[in-house]
């Protein structure tokens, strides 16, 4: 007892380290959860058990990603992905306010048409990457229609169901203003469903990035997509741990991004 | 008139339909004007004389069931873990407060990216598929068993606490069945997110049922066919779809 009690003193090194642990037991659980799996990969990739390389080691993955991100040619992968993405977004969202707004905007139109992206939202959007292969080519034009048609239909249904929920006095006080269509659209309508809006542009973003992506690997000599399957091909393992880490680094943290700047962490808050 | 219309309860539903036949006719017109190529785009009279010849020729029952097959092996595994995992979190609050926003991370990552591993771990079989159903189904189910065993009124467990029911007769008897509904909305996410993933997987790896059946079309240049597949399998999620909303607002409990 006396022994332990040495070891643990106030000050002493063990002691301060329970000191942190006790104050702060969550970081200590997932530092705890992390090193166990760093070092069950490590074990698991030196014993040998699986096919060689199936599981390389940490280092060999870290060195893998340094040297992807040092060559410029990674640079002109991740702009050719970017680009599609940017691109999908772009008319995929414009595509689906103007629908969401429509829909939204009018009982009949929404009994009579939503039912249609209700149901046709949850298909494999992958599906008809053949379709849009014959429509807009083998280049850059069919990834960014897979794009387009994974994040119209998360955009639409937001924005048709914001539009719902917008309170009826400020529609009243627009029209009592006489504001035209586009008066209404963008100071009534717009800024009352900024919430939806941003949500539904961040599922859109999560899927869009899932078709492009998917596209790539289909069908492609450009960008991360393409590069994942040519590890593939090329049986580089590190190479693709390296690439689908990087790939998850950027969708959870544009997902982030989105939900910061659109105030969305706020309203969960509040 | 038109007011008198808009009011009959089965007029939306004719117009989104009427829509879109003559969306259908359009194009068939279209394509017969040579104003759209029949070769980009089949004229739907042949998609729909193509349907009879996909499921006899290329045995689209047989395929369907092998993803059904495929989906369900997935759910299972999904709902066992998923629901397991949920549990474990609510029991230990500590492990939720740690770990919780990483299931919601995983949640938001396209792991379907990761099929190229997947290959590279089990080969090119349906392993892999129902592997990978699985991975993308498990956070929703995770996060939603959770939510479901947080969400217990309080009233219902104090009044398991006065009857001085065990842990395990607390867990049966009130937790479980009071989360019941919100667990089978994450069964259904789960389900959904599982599907689209297998059937996206089948047709990008060309194997397994309804996926590779559009990849084998397309490969053929059989348009008319790859256009009827499509439809199929956009037909099956929609039944899939409706099916386990029904169950699960049969689920609900009422109020």
């Amino acid at each position: 007892m006396a022994e332990t009690g040495r070891l643990n003193a106030p000050g002493s090194v063990t002691g301060r380290g329970q000191d942190w642990v006790q104050r702060h037991p969550v970081t200590a659980l997932r530092v705890f959860i992390v090193v166990t799996i760093v070092l069950a990969w490590e074990a698991l990739a030196q014993s040998g058990l699986l096919y060689r390389d199936v599981v390389p080691s940490l280092f060999r993955i870290a060195r893998a990603l340094v040297q992807m991100l040092a060559d410029p040619t990674f640079y002109f992968h991740l702009y050719a992905t970017f680009y599609e993405i940017a691109v999908a977004m772009v008319i995929g969202c414009l595509s689906g306010l103007v629908v969401g707004i429509v829909l939204g905007g009018s009982k009949l139109m929404q009994r009579a048409f939503e039912p249609f992206l209700y149901y046709l939202g949850p298909c494999p959007k992958i599906i008809f990457f053949p379709v849009m292969i014959m429509w807009f080519g083998v280049g850059p034009g069919s990834k960014i229609a897979m794009g387009v048609v994974s994040c119209f239909f998360p955009v639409a249904l937001n924005v048709a169901g914001g539009m719902r929920e917008i309170d009826r006095t400020l529609i009243r006080v627009g029209r009592s203003f006489r504001a035209n269509t586009w008066q209404m659209v963008t100071k009534i309508y717009m800024p009352a469903m900024r919430h939806p809006i941003i949500n539904g542009v961040r599922l859109g973003l999560g899927v869009c990035l899932i078709g492009t992506l998917l596209a790539e690997t289909r069908l492609s000599n450009r960008g991360l997509g393409f590069l994942v399957i040519q590890a593939y091909t090329l049986f580089d393992m590190p190479l693709m741990y390296s690439l689908l880490i990087v790939l998850f680094v950027i969708a959870i943290g544009a997902n982030t991004l989105i939900g910061r700047v659109g105030g969305l962490d706020d309203i969960r808050r509040s | 008139m038109i007011g008198r219309l808009r009011k009959n309860r089965w007029f939306p539903a004719a117009l989104g339909l009427g829509s879109f036949a003559a969306l259908v006719l359009l194009v068939e017109l279209l394509i017969y004007l040579d104003v759209v190529n029949r070769y980009v785009v089949p004229p739907p009279s042949d998609v729909v004389a193509a349907f009879p010849r996909i499921v006899t020729e290329e045995h689209v029952l047989s395929r369907f069931l092998l993803t059904a097959g495929e989906a369900l092996s997935a759910s299972v595994l999904v709902t066992i873990f998923g629901v397991a995992g949920g549990v474990l979190l609510y029991q230990f609050t500590l492990l939720r407060q740690a770990t919780e926003t990483w299931v919601a991370a995983v949640a938001a990552a396209p792991l379907v990216l990761m099929y190229p591993l997947y290959l590279v771990i089990f080969g090119r079989n349906a392993t892999t598929i129902v592997m990978m159903g699985f991975t993308a189904g498990l956070a929703p189910v995770i996060l939603k068993t959770l939510e479901g065993l947080v969400g217990t009124r309080r009233v219902l467990i104090n009044v398991g606490r006065s009857f001085n029911l065990t842990p395990s007769q607390q867990f049966w008897k009130i937790l479980f069945p009071a989360a019941l509904p919100t667990v089978f909305v994450g069964m259904r996410l789960g389900l959904i997110f599982a599907l689209i993933n297998i059937v996206g997987v089948e047709y990008l790896i060309n194997f397994g049922g309804l996926g590779q059946l559009i990849n084998d079309l397309a490969e053929r240049f059989d348009l008319a066919g790859t256009y009827a597949a499509i439809c199929f399998v956009i037909l099956v999620s929609i039944i899939v779809f409706m099916l386990t909303e029904r169950l699960e607002r049969w689920l609900r409990p009422a109020g």
